[in-house]
């Protein structure tokens, strides 16, 4: 099981790349060279906007890391996330997920510096920055486009469901990596 | 909300430093978090724009439309509501399947066409039907096949493996994304039994 997982882990990434070229060339007969370049153009903008996002974010984080107070949280919350399984320093990522993706993605690689990417820590981090969409965000911009006031019951069902992807990342990288 | 986490994290992160007679490290904190900032986009430049690209040919080549027509039964069964040749069915499946790939720039625009083509079946303009709540909660579970950004960050961050944590997000996606549909399914049916909102 574990090998099956690790060998889709190694080949599915080269094989999406070697695959997607082929079928578009041969048998779609795409312009293959002239539309990735037309697509990688809008690479650019889409990293250009995340910049602010993550410089302010990294800001923050960084100052809450070093000036000990990430530190004093750990401390504060260990004794009561430990038994969960829950490395308290993944908490502020756990929170900011539903709220801001590039948030969350901020105190990811910070995570990767301060721990790693492949300690359990940025592993878990991995998987749940991979796992989840920015609820707060797809509300307001799904629901506002066609001006609906009354989400009903979906606001809850969105952050009910970002509680299961952050149980769910927990589970799953301690049942693959713990 | 997002404001006041910003906010909260600052401050408390210069109080602790001055409590700690550390104020010195304030400033080199946030030197070094906007240095961060800046280094993490220049290598998520390289993997995004080859993604992007990779990705535009995945859509030229029809590549949504037929992971759409897979996953099509899998809409029919999510969304009873919807008639079965209505175009808002379309959208949806196309939707799912850009978000399934990925490509996080054609998905919202679909996602928004489908939220329209919804709206005109529903009878109620302010006040959302069970099939855009539904919409909702599988867009906000967000199911990807390939995280390549995190693949890219991972790399950035010299990683050993760092495709290793794509089975475990698979795992975690469709987990939370099962959820997210019983969950949806759940509330709808208590709010009916409630009485709440009459269809």
């Amino acid at each position: 099981m574990m090998q099956v997982a690790q060998w889709f882990a190694a080949w599915s990434l080269p094989l999406i790349i070697a695959f997607i070229p082929v079928y578009a060339y041969l048998i779609k007969k795409v312009p293959v060279y002239d539309t990735f370049i037309d697509g990688a153009k809008d690479g650019f903008s889409t990293v250009l906007a995340l910049l602010p996002h993550l410089v302010g974010m990294l800001v923050a984080v960084t100052v809450f890391r070093e000036s000990g107070a990430m530190e004093l949280l750990v401390n504060a919350l260990n004794p009561l996330l430990q038994p969960l399984g829950v490395p308290p320093e993944f908490l502020p990522m756990a929170l900011l997920r539903s709220i801001s993706g590039s948030g969350s993605m901020a105190v990811m690689t910070d995570i990767f510096q301060t721990h790693g990417p492949d300690s359990f820590l940025g592993r878990l981090a991995s998987t749940m920055q991979g796992a989840s969409d920015t609820t707060l965000y797809v509300l307001t911009v799904y629901f506002g486009s066609v001006g609906i006031r009354k989400a009903r019951y979906a606001v809850k069902v969105g952050l009910l469901a970002d509680l299961a992807s952050v149980i769910a990342a927990l589970f799953v990288t301690h049942w693959f990596f713990g | 909300m997002i404001n006041a986490i910003w906010v909260i994290l600052l401050v408390t992160g210069v109080i602790v430093a001055a409590l700690n007679g550390r104020i010195d490290v304030v400033t080199e904190a946030v030197l070094g978090g906007a240095k961060q900032g800046v280094i993490v986009c220049g290598g998520l430049l390289s993997i995004v724009v080859f993604w992007m690209g990779l990705m535009k040919i995945a859509e030229a080549a029809g590549l949504v439309q037929s992971l759409a027509k897979l996953i099509y039964p899998l809409a029919r069964f999510l969304y009873p509501s919807v008639p079965k040749d209505h175009p808002a069915m379309g959208s949806i499946v196309a939707n799912m399947s850009a978000n399934m790939l990925g490509l996080g720039s054609a998905a919202t625009p679909l996602g928004l066409k489908a939220m329209q083509q919804l709206q005109d079946l529903n009878p109620h303009k302010d006040r959302a039907s069970d099939a855009m709540c539904t919409l909702l909660a599988v867009n906000t579970s967000g199911l990807t096949i390939i995280p390549a950004t995190v693949i890219g960050l991972r790399m950035q961050y010299g990683s050993t493996n760092p495709t290793q944590i794509v089975v475990t997000t698979l795992l975690a996606t469709f987990l939370a994304t099962t959820c997210a549909v019983f969950l949806d399914r759940y509330f709808r049916a208590r709010e009916r039994r409630k009485g709440g909102w009459q269809v």
